[in-house]
């Protein structure tokens, strides 16, 4: 599914990833954790295709295509999906014109016509019921005015809606109160299936709890420096990150 | 006295057809380029006007001559040389056509260009379209319903012929010729535009609408429109401008009045989409144009205007509220790209007791254009209990680009109340990637974004107008993300 090899990337001159690898296989569930400014959010822009991120160095398979030669909207409708950790409010769009235009342009680029009104009313209802989504939210521009917990909603409701290969949830736990973690979580339980992957980008292990992962990476300066089980996470929130730190300079 | 006298001459001519014709050279549908009173005695022979008309004409001259063009706006382009202007051409072909089928096939591209076509416009037949080419109209459709209800839709050549009392009656009276340099200029030189008259009690039953073209090379375009609601009627009036690829600067002044009597409304949408010259804004047109309504008791105009074209745009769409309770409303969407430059607004002017009135301004600026947004509310010593809100909201596509805004409020009347809102932003690097990250590409998520900033504006304008608009904004940001 996604294959990262020694990928080494730069912000404005300051280099943030350092040789990152990771191989996520179909179905896996990855869980990415690791201290403020460790490089989590760079990764998962590196990936979607954001253009301020330079990369320096080593390479990113996506189901046997080079994505780094992608541009960010032809990895979108390839199948990779980005949950931002902080939702963008674009006044006067409606989430559902929004998303319409989202569903074609991925339909244009597999050679299917649009999607015809009724059809894409019924995926509307279906996809809103996976985390509670109601018929205000859709309507309304999209993110502008919702809670913190309605924009987290509305992501996973938009990730439900496009059906991507490969989700990255970017700290979309932050914000949430234990009710819409519930809701979110359950909605992304509800997606997982053997073909699709997820790549969880977290700082607590309380979201893990809901979303079990396969494997648990730890991200410290721009490198995973530890990969183990679910049970790393455990182990993380007991000890805290600067365990990790000693044991490296150890 | 001496105005009675001068009255009885005029009322003798008047009578007669032109004796003088216009004995020099021209013999071509088009006048030599220069403007002087003799270029004007040939327009008013040409159009076989009235001697009041054509002294009109002349006074607006004889003033134009003595003023001199604004410096005020905040633009920078190099000003006409009106004397290299021709003021008069006739489109090649001549006969008034009994059917669209008549229809030049060229004049139906450009319409096709818009996105509607003749046959789709007769389909949907909520509209009836007075084209006007090159200063002559050349198709009029539905006027015989229209007809019934004794709705007036016809071009202003015509209405000076059947209607001249109508004419007479309103013409000058909201935009004077004196008004100013522009408007004294079209009222000596206009050739042609569009006229409107809804009886009393009359709802128009369709959206009446009007699409000029600039066609022939070197032609200023002097449209005058006049639209005058009797008391108690209602009319949704559309105008949609687009003209084709040109070389050289072409000069666009024209003048539209509207005049809403008691309890009349008047709806007044605009798409305007002249030649905005090439990258470096050469080749584009100048429009200036002066608009103004007269909103009398308990009456209401409304102005709803989508600009995307011109080199340079002058235009300040405005409403006299003289009637007490009377509405005056303004919904302005401004795009400039590349070398553009606008200079764009309202004037709202509060005379009587509980007048309100709306601005809503969204100006886009991309490219290196320069976008402003100048607006006047002044609320008169005799306007108790007026109101105005303003909101003027600015967007930036590129960091080479300006928006600008000049609010002059004056308030005279310590009952009013007025608010006025703004703010300016840079079209978020955030928002394109996240619609890019949805799989929505850079074109579409830049008219996404776009319409979204603009939709109060477009959804004053009708259905298929507003369709229309959406994809006029599209088109003309193509590329300026930056």
């Amino acid at each position: 599914m996604l294959k990262i090899n020694e990928l080494k990337a730069s912000v404005e001159e300051a280099s943030i990833l350092k040789g990152l690898s990771l191989t996520i296989n179909p179905g896996e569930v990855h869980a990415i954790m690791g201290p403020n400014g460790s490089g989590k959010s760079t990764l998962a822009s590196v990936l979607a295709g954001r253009e301020e991120y330079e990369i320096e160095g080593g390479s990113v398979d996506f189901d046997g295509a080079d994505l780094l030669e992608m541009d960010a909207t032809e990895r979108a409708r390839a199948g990779l999906f980005l949950a931002f950790q902080y939702p963008v409010e674009i006044p006067g769009v409606s989430n559902i014109n929004f998303m319409r235009a989202a569903v074609n342009g991925k339909r244009e680029h597999e050679g299917r016509e649009p999607i015809k009104g009724k059809a894409f009313l019924d995926m509307v209802k279906e996809k809103a019921q996976l985390v509670e989504l109601d018929g205000r939210l859709r309507n309304r521009s999209v993110n502008e005015g919702f809670s913190g917990g309605e924009k987290k909603r509305n992501e996973i409701f938009q990730m439900a809606m496009l059906e991507p290969k490969f989700a990255i949830l970017d700290e979309t736990d932050s914000g949430l109160d234990i009710d819409a973690l519930r809701i979110v979580s359950e909605g992304v339980n509800a997606m997982r299936s053997p073909e699709r992957s997820f790549l969880v980008i977290t700082h607590y292990q309380r979201l893990l709890d809901y979303i079990v992962p396969d494997f648990v990476h730890v991200l410290v300066d721009g490198r995973i420096v530890r990969s183990g089980g679910k049970d790393l996470a455990f182990e993380l929130e007991e000890k805290g990150y600067d365990w990790i730190k000693e044991d490296i300079v150890a | 006295m001496a105005y009675d006298g001068k009255d009885k001459v005029l009322e003798e001519v008047t009578g007669k057809s032109y004796e003088f014709g216009f004995t020099t050279e021209i013999e071509s549908e088009k006048a030599p380029a220069g403007l002087s009173e003799d270029i004007i005695r040939f327009i008013s022979a040409k159009k076989e006007e009235p001697e009041w008309l054509l002294q009109w004409r002349l006074e607006a001259f004889a003033v134009w001559q003595t003023m001199e063009e604004p410096n005020w706006p905040h633009l920078n382009y190099e000003k006409p040389n009106y004397q290299a202007i021709s003021y008069y051409a006739a489109p090649k072909q001549k006969k008034q056509l009994n059917s669209m089928d008549e229809v030049d096939p060229e004049l139906r591209r450009t319409m096709d260009k818009l996105g509607i076509s003749l046959e789709e416009q007769k389909r949907l037949s909520g509209v009836a379209v007075d084209f006007v080419m090159d200063s002559v109209s050349v198709a009029t459709s539905f006027k015989d319903k229209l007809a019934e209800l004794g709705i007036i839709f016809c071009s202003m050549s015509e209405a000076v012929k059947e209607h001249p009392e109508l004419v007479r009656k309103h013409l000058g009276t909201v935009v004077p010729t004196r008004d100013n340099f522009f408007s004294a200029l079209n009222s000596a030189v206009f050739t042609d535009g569009s006229f409107c008259y809804i009886p009393k009690g009359v709802r128009c039953p369709m959206e009446l609408s009007t699409y000029f073209r600039i066609n022939e090379s070197g032609t200023g375009q002097f449209e005058r429109t006049l639209v005058v609601a009797d008391e108690g009627s209602y009319v949704s009036y559309l105008e949609g401008c687009t003209a084709p690829q040109r070389d050289e600067n072409q000069l666009h002044a024209a003048v539209v009045e509207l005049v809403a009597l008691d309890e009349a409304e008047i709806k007044y949408s605009t798409v305007q989409n002249w030649y905005p010259g090439d990258e470096n804004g050469k080749g584009g047109v100048y429009n200036f144009v002066t608009k103004r309504g007269i909103c009398h008791r308990r009456s209401k105009i409304s102005w709803t205007q989508v600009e995307t074209g011109s080199a340079v745009t002058w235009k300040y769409p405005s409403c006299i509220l003289k009637g007490d309770h009377s509405v005056g409303e303004f919904y302005s969407v401004a795009v400039t790209n590349n070398a553009q430059q606008a200079d764009t607004g309202t004037k709202m002017i509060h005379l009587g007791k509980n007048t309100h009135s709306t601005i809503i301004s969204k100006g886009i600026s991309a490219g290196n254009s320069h976008n402003s947004y100048r607006g006047l509310v002044q609320i008169m010593s005799s306007a108790a209990n007026a109101r105005n809100f303003s909101q003027c909201d600015s967007l930036l596509m590129t960091n080479t680009s300006g928006a600008h805004t000049f609010p002059y409020v004056e308030v005279k009347n310590p009952t009013a109340q007025v608010e006025h809102e703004a703010t300016t932003s840079k079209i978020g690097e955030d928002q394109i990637f996240y619609c890019l990250q949805r799989g929505i590409d850079a074109e579409q998520a830049i008219s996404l974004i776009v319409n979204g900033y603009a939709k109060e504006v477009l959804n004053q304008l009708p259905m298929e107008f507003a369709v229309e608009a959406q994809k006029l904004l599209s088109i003309s940001l193509e590329g300026s993300v930056g």
